[in-house]
Order: structure tokens, then sequence, then C-alpha cells
């Protein structure tokens, strides 16, 4: 069997439902939902770096590059959003980000 | 320096100006002793100005660094609007962060940072010039949010907002990648042919809809507002003011031309996306926000309805249409920021208040701050003459004409259920018992009270020059 584009898509597909799920059905923690995020932009890149080969063409990788980058400065900045508000709540419960109602 | 290179660069001066800016202020902001923080804003607002002048006047039109970046008409008038939505912003902050010991130097530089975002996103071209100002503008706008560290409140709306927005960028570039693949290019005007010559395909129109919802996060749209009462409540104010402007022009302004432009060829598919978020929008800003006692969480809702209202003009899917979303846009932004003005003032025993039954009896208090109040939220309603009737009369034509009954009835039923928590406030405060008045409103928030307030009634005088503006600008597209 050879693989091909549509197992990459199918691949890409899994992971971007669990990280869409880990984001609403998650209960406990935010941690988990940061590692979610994370998950919904290598579904992405995945697709990207697939699509590249298969069309021969470079941008997808090099957009792949961008994605990396910013990935790493989003999460740099949700951890230390998260550290602030667990100075303040002292703790970082899901069911504990409830000041508001929403 | 290659000929390319310098037409390049000289298309994009405005940005380069504004960070270059926020880079000296950071210098400044960290090598001064005191509290530089006023200083710092003050500087902001002016660098802008100076960005807006030199767009105005002295940029011409044209494509830079490998067709990825474009100065139209179009990007002109959306990048102006978002410099003076977040000028305005600034401006309005000085009191409050002065007031609330919160007068950090990172605030104006932070904005500065997001609005450089915001302008790349009204010249994107091209999927990676989009998917990265969209980023720099989210990024700064997370920690905008979260910006009085030792609120609960404010660390609290900034964790909500980076997650769903994370959720929606994530959402939107899964899209990118589908449309990537799927048309074998991330530069617009490709995708657009690609898109006509192989008809409808599955994972194209896969693609839109992940991207329109990507994009709809942003706006505040209904089904993905669930951000949106939390985020404006929890920020400080001048933020909330911030978030409620620049954000919704500048994406605004990515929407309008990835449906106009990019996805036009499968217009008969976003269509029906964008009257969908329209409706849900306008059903649920006008319904949710009768309950709401906050004003902020009030304000809030009212911009999802006002969203809402906005993207009718989109789904007409005509000239008409787009100049009806780019009035709308303007107006709303002179609204809010008068809104904003007038819940900033609202300040007893040196306390922010934000509670509607704390407006009681305001006319016989405060009679000014009162009345112009009362126009603004006569407007807000659409009430006719004041200028928020214009914008929602242009959408309405639009949609009208492109044969879209359904949607313009329940758009006008919907705004008479809107107008109800307004007259609500508008009660509050002409006829009932005065609750005690506010302290004297600050110089500049009168300033900005008052043009607002102006803008509001006398529109009609004006109104030709700033359509035909629009015209202009929406002409870009046909």
């Amino acid at each position: 069997m050879t693989v091909g584009i549509g197992h990459y898509l199918t691949l890409s597909a899994i992971l971007f439902t669990i990280g869409v799920f880990g984001i609403f059905l998650n209960r406990k923690n935010v941690i988990v939902i940061m590692m979610s995020i994370e998950l919904l932009l290598l579904a992405a890149n995945i697709n990207l770096v697939a699509f590249s080969s298969v069309l021969n063409d470079l941008v997808g990788q090099v957009f792949v590059l961008f994605v990396l980058t910013v990935a790493a400065a989003e999460a740099a900045i949700g951890l230390s959003i998260l550290v602030v508000f667990f100075r303040n709540r002292g703790s970082i419960a899901v069911e504990d980000v409830n000041m508001m109602k929403g | 320096m290659t000929p390319e290179l310098s037409t390049s660069l000289a298309l994009v001066t405005p940005e380069l100006i504004i960070v270059a800016g926020a880079i000296v202020l950071l210098m400044i902001g960290v090598f001064s002793s005191g509290r530089p923080g006023a200083l710092v804003t003050t500087l902001a607002v002016l660098v802008m100005a100076v960005a807006g002048l030199w767009l105005a006047f002295f940029t011409g039109e044209g494509r830079a660094f490998g067709n990825s970046f474009v100065v139209d008409p179009f990007a002109r008038f959306m990048k102006l609007l978002t410099l003076g939505g977040s000028a305005v912003a600034l401006v309005m902050s000085i009191g409050y962060s002065r007031a609330h010991r919160f007068d950090t130097f990172e605030y104006p530089v932070l904005v500065m940072l997001s609005t450089v975002g915001m302008l790349l996103m009204a010249s994107a071209n091209d999927m990676i010039a989009l998917y990265l100002s969209f980023e720099l503008q989210s990024l700064a706008l997370y920690i905008v949010a979260a910006i009085n560290r030792d609120s609960l409140r404010s660390s609290e709306a900034g964790l909500k907002y980076f997650v769903l927005g994370a959720l929606g960028t994530g959402m939107m570039l899964y899209g990118i990648s589908l449309v990537y693949g799927y048309t074998g290019s991330v530069d617009f005007e490709v995708i657009a042919s690609v898109i006509s010559g192989q008809g409808r395909q599955i994972g194209v129109l896969f693609g839109i809809v992940f991207i329109l919802s990507g994009l709809v996060f942003k706006i505040s749209a209904a089904p993905f507002h669930m951000w949106t009462p939390d985020v404006y409540e929890g920020a400080p104010t001048p933020v909330t003011a911030f978030f409620a402007v620049a954000p919704k022009v500048a994406t605004m302004a990515l929407i309008l031309r990835m449906v106009m432009e990019t996805f036009q060829p499968a217009a008969s598919d976003w269509q029906q996306i964008i009257v969908f978020v329209s409706i849900a929008s306008m059903a649920l800003g006008s319904f949710a926000a009768i309950g709401q006692r906050n004003i902020k969480r009030l304000m809030a809702y009212s911009s999802i309805g006002h969203m809402g209202f906005a993207l009718v003009g989109l789904a007409a899917n005509s000239e008409a249409g787009v100049r009806g979303v780019l009035i709308y846009m303007m107006i709303y932004v002179a609204m809010t920021l008068g809104v904003f003005a007038f819940i900033l003032s609202m300040r007893r025993n040196d306390e922010n208040v934000e509670e509607i039954g704390d407006l009681a009896g305001l006319s016989q208090t405060n009679p000014v701050m009162a009345t112009i109040m009362t126009l603004m939220l006569f407007s807000l309603a659409g009430i006719p003459w004041l200028a928020g009737f214009w914008a929602k009369w242009y959408v309405f034509l639009a949609a009208i004409d492109a044969g879209l009954y359904a949607l313009s009835i329940i758009g006008v039923l919907t705004s008479v259920v809107a107008a109800f928590y307004y007259l609500r406030i508008i009660k509050i405060m002409w006829f009932d018992e005065p609750a005690g008045g506010f302290q004297p409103m600050s110089a500049e928030l009168r300033v900005i009270l008052g043009l607002s307030g102006a803008f509001v009634t006398f529109y009609v005088l004006f109104g030709a020059p700033i359509g035909a503006m629009a015209q202009a600008a929406a002409k870009t597209f046909f």
C-alpha cells in the first residue's frame, strides 16, 4: 500500500477534530486547552506540507515555517496570560474561570 | 536598492512609521524614570496621526513585495478608519489609566503594534500575508485584554479571549491549508481564477467555510460571539473601546476583500453563510441585550447586532452593498467611540460605575451629557435623520436591490426589538428618580463625546462627500 494525499488529509482531519474536542469537552485544566490549540495548528501544518509535496510547490513549506514561528509566540503569550491569571485566582482549573458568566 | 524594493518600501511607509515609532517609544518607556505612561500615550497618538497623514497624502497606489501587499482606494479607506479608531481609543485611555493606576507605557506600544497588524490586514493580498498580519493583530490584542495585571476580571478576559481567539485562528489556518491544496496557490487573484476555472469543489468549499468562521470570530458575529460579553466586561474600559472599533474595521476589510475578490466565483456558496451569520447576529444582538444590567455587556450585544446589520450589505454582493458596509463601519466607529467616551465619564466618588441603574435621572444632574447620550442611543437604534438610520438605510437598500427580501424583513424587525433596550436607557435617564450626578467630564472625553454627537446629529449635512468616498473605495472590487 502506498501512502497518498488522502492518508495525510485523514490524519490532519483527525488531529483537528481532537483539537476542537479538546477545547470544548475539556473540563479540567487550561494547560490541556493550550495543547489542543497547538494540535489545531499542527493539523493545518500537516495539510500544508502534504499539499506542498503533491503540488511540487515550495510555498506551502515556507508557510509552515511561518506558522511554526507564530505558534511559538502564541504559546508564549498564552502561558504568560495563564500565569497572570493564576496569580490572581490561585487556580488554573477550567471551572474556576467563572468570574463573569458567558 | 533595486527599484522593486524601493517602490515596495514607499507603499508600506505608513506601517513602517508606526513600527519605528513603537520601537522608539518602547525605549523611551524603559529608560525614562518615573511614570512615562501619559507621555508615551501622547507620542503614540502623534505617531499614528503622522502615519495617517502620510497614508492620506503621500502614499501612491500599487502592489508591493511580489503581489502580497496591495494599496488601493479600499485599503486606504479602511486603514484611515482603523487608524482614527485606534488613535481616539488611545486618547480616551489617558485619564482612565491615571485614575486607575495602570498607566503602563506598554499599553500604547501594544496598541500601536496591533494597529500595524490591522493596517497590513487591510492590504493583505495573499494567504501568508493574511495569516501573519492577522496574528500580529491578535497576539497584541490578547495581551491588551489582560493589561490590568492585578485585576482578576482583566486577566480572566485575557484568558478567555486567548483561548477562543486561538481556536478561531486555528480554524482559519486549517481553511487556508485546504484552499491552498485545492487551488495550488496562496495568491488571492490566482485562487479566484482557479476557482472560476474548475467550478465548485468540495475541498475549496470547506476551506471557505473554515476561513470565514475564523474571520467572523474577530468581528464577534454570532455564532462565534461567545467571547464578546465577557471580554467587554472584564477588560479595562478604554481597552474595551479599542476592541469595539479597530479590530472590527480591520477584520471587516479582510472579509470584504476575501469574499469580493478571492471567493467571488463561489459567490452563491458564501452568500448563504453570510446571510445565516447576519440573521443570527442580528437576532442574538437584539434579544440577548434586553436583560443586561451592565452597560459594557449591553454594548457587547449591541456590537454583535451591529455587525449583523453591516453583513446585510455584504450579503447583497453588489457595489451598493460594499458601499453600504463601508458607510456602516464608519458610522459605527463614530457612534461607538462616543458611547465609550460617555461610559468612561460615568464616575462617582472617583470610581467608574458601569450599571445601567446608575444612569437614573441623569437629565436632571448632567443635562448636556444626558442629551448627547440620548442622541447617540437614538442613532444606535436607527431613528431617522440621525447617522445610525442612514447606515441601516444603505445596507437594506442594497439587500432589497439584490432580492434578499427575507433578510431585509428580519433585519428591520430585529432592529425594532433592539430599539427597545436603547429606549429603556433613555427612559431611565429622563424619567427615573436621580441617583446622584457624575463628576465633571475630563476635557478630552468632552471633546470626543461632543464631536461624536455632532457627527450623528449632522450626518445628513455632510453625508454626501462621505458617501462619495465610500463609493470610490467600493469601486475597487467592480
